[in-house]
């Protein structure tokens, strides 16, 4: 049994891998391969698909739109989560459980249900299309997780940590910042993770507040499936390079990111 | 830990209340006003009570759907949850570039933006010039995702398996790795077959971590919507339209913001009715 245990991943990651591939395989054909006939691999190695979306703005821009209001909302969600964190790992209040219930009930709301509201309240206010729309928008379920993860890993730091501080006559503040928060360092770049990938994978939003300036990348996918006939070599190309971002946060987190799944509670 | 009393702690919340209630309310109350109304365009509203309510809860239209969402919903927790269970267990132990490489490569697909997800698994899928495709054709199946129901679902679960079984793997593998090596040796004294060992050590460990698997699966498949609208868009027909993509259709499709809205807080109210008894579950492990 112990030498076959290697098995069971290798063919798992087999099977996570093959569509990765296929799309990869993909971006490095021209249309006419893709469409003439069935190759297992490029016969024709092309860069044209790539060059294409470094030389026209649409596309890169694209890039650039997504990782700005990803990178606002993480540190804006993550932000104002920890001081409400350490509320809820520290204190005993009116409401506590109903609140932290209630939080929850907001990264459970379907994207669907708030679509059309939030493009008429982001419209009403003047944000529509702007970065900071969506990133607005998407600290609805973003603060709610970082809340929970950084709970978690706020709720494992002893409070004798916080006691002997105020005893040594640091103010909250002071000791805030240079003590707890060096403290709990990995359950803060847990909840960036977190909510850098869920800012990044989400795109009904995004679309939705989004027209011209502040488009994702993502979403200028569909545009091309649909408008310019049916470039897939282009598409694939483009979808390849939505992969990399991730892989190297991810890269980065590794050793933390079951931890953090498990909502800091292991 | 024993937690001090303190009301002043709500000062601690107020940016995240603040942000969270601009974010919440203020749809939340748009969606209850149009579902009380009728609009004929030009800002006219007339009152109409629960009528879009009675209306939506009567309609075979929306028991499709949400006969629909619950198959989904139930197929893919009964196969992602013991996989992923199975997958955890025969995971790595020891710290090293295996362990890393399971790690990462696991991780990838939770971190592609869910439409790459539906264009990739749609390429893949083709029968003609995709991979999985040309591969069930040439074996002699007669597989059409786009025409055929029982292919689009097929293919359908087969891509919510691959996005998101990882997430149960990594959940399940930090359960594992938390329990101490004493256990085991434990175990290993009384002469304990791996199944008792799985049944009595690593299940009741694994608990916890499980009931916030199903959670977060759970409500994050009740709200699918980008994935499989890329992939078929809700098609051959009507018969992979789930709950969102149904949602979508009436709001913005056909524009009737009354049955829409009332629908949105049927659908919501269901999800967190199921949540709540999750999240009690969850909150009764944790005090134990």
């Amino acid at each position: 049994m112990k030498t076959t245990k290697w098995l069971v991943p290798t063919i798992y990651i087999l099977f996570l891998l093959l569509p990765i591939y296929w799309l990869v395989s993909m971006s490095f054909k021209s249309t006419n391969e893709i469409l003439g006939s069935f190759t297992l691999w490029p016969q024709n190695f092309t860069l044209e698909n790539y060059i294409t979306i470094f030389t026209d703005s649409t596309w890169y821009m694209g890039y650039f739109n997504s990782l700005s209001y990803v990178s606002i909302n993480t540190i804006l969600s993550v932000a104002v989560a920890l001081p409400a964190a350490y509320a809820f790992s520290r204190f005993h209040f009116m409401g506590d459980k109903h609140l932290f219930f209630w939080l929850l009930t907001n990264r459970m709301a379907p994207a669907a249900v708030f679509a059309l509201p939030f493009f008429q309240l982001y419209s009403s206010i003047g944000l529509f299309d702007t970065y900071i729309a969506v990133a607005l928008a998407h600290t609805l379920f973003n603060i709610p997780l970082s809340v929970w993860i950084l709970e978690g890993f706020m709720s494992g730091i002893p409070k004798q940590l916080d006691e002997t501080a105020y005893i040594d006559g640091y103010s909250f503040t002071r000791f805030f910042i240079k003590i707890f928060i060096p403290t709990i360092l990995a359950g803060i770049g847990v909840a960036l993770f977190f909510a850098f990938m869920f800012s990044w994978v989400e795109l009904l939003l995004a679309k939705t507040l989004t027209a011209v300036h502040a488009k994702p990348i993502a979403a200028l996918m569909t545009k091309t499936a649909s408008s310019s006939g049916y470039e897939l070599g282009l598409l694939a190309a483009a979808g390849s390079l939505t992969i990399i971002p991730g892989a190297i946060v991810v890269y980065f987190v590794r050793n933390y990111i079951a931890k953090g799944f498990a909502l800091g509670r292991v | 830990m024993n937690k001090t009393t303190n009301q002043k702690a709500w000062i601690f919340l107020a940016p995240v209340l603040i942000l969270v209630a601009f974010n919440a309310f203020i749809p939340l109350m748009t969606v209850i006003n149009y579902s009380v109304q009728e609009t004929f365009g030009n800002n006219y509203f007339f009152w109409e009570g629960l009528t879009w309510f009675e209306n939506i809860l009567h309609s075979e239209r929306f028991h499709n759907s949400l006969i629909r969402q619950l198959t989904f919903t139930f197929t893919i927790l009964l196969i992602e949850i013991p996989l992923g269970v199975a997958i955890a267990l025969a995971m790595p132990t020891k710290k090293g570039i295996w362990l890393s490489i399971c790690l990462v490569t696991m991780s990838l697909p939770l971190l592609i933006p869910w439409n790459v997800v539906g264009s990739m698994w749609n390429i893949f899928s083709l029968p003609e010039i995709g991979l999985l495709g040309k591969l069930l054709n040439s074996l002699g199946f007669d597989y059409n995702y786009t025409r055929q129901i029982g292919d689009a679902w097929f293919t359908l679960i087969l891509m919510d398996v691959w996005h998101w079984t990882s997430l149960v793997v990594l959940l399940s593998y930090a359960g594992l790795v938390a329990i101490p090596d004493a256990y085991y040796q434990a175990a290993k004294i009384d002469g304990a077959s791996a199944w008792s060992v799985f049944r009595y050590i690593q299940l009741p460990k694994m608990k916890r971590v499980l009931t916030i698997a199903i959670l977060l699966r759970f409500m994050d498949s009740f709200n699918i919507y980008t994935e499989p609208f890329v992939l078929t868009g809700g098609g051959p027909g009507n018969s992979t339209t789930l709950l969102s993509i149904d949602l979508v259709k009436l709001a913005l499709g056909q524009f009737d913001l009354g049955p829409a809205a009332a629908m949105s807080l049927i659908y919501f109210l269901i999800i967190l009715l199921a949540s709540w008894i999750f999240y009690t579950l969850m909150m009764r492990n944790e005090e134990e």
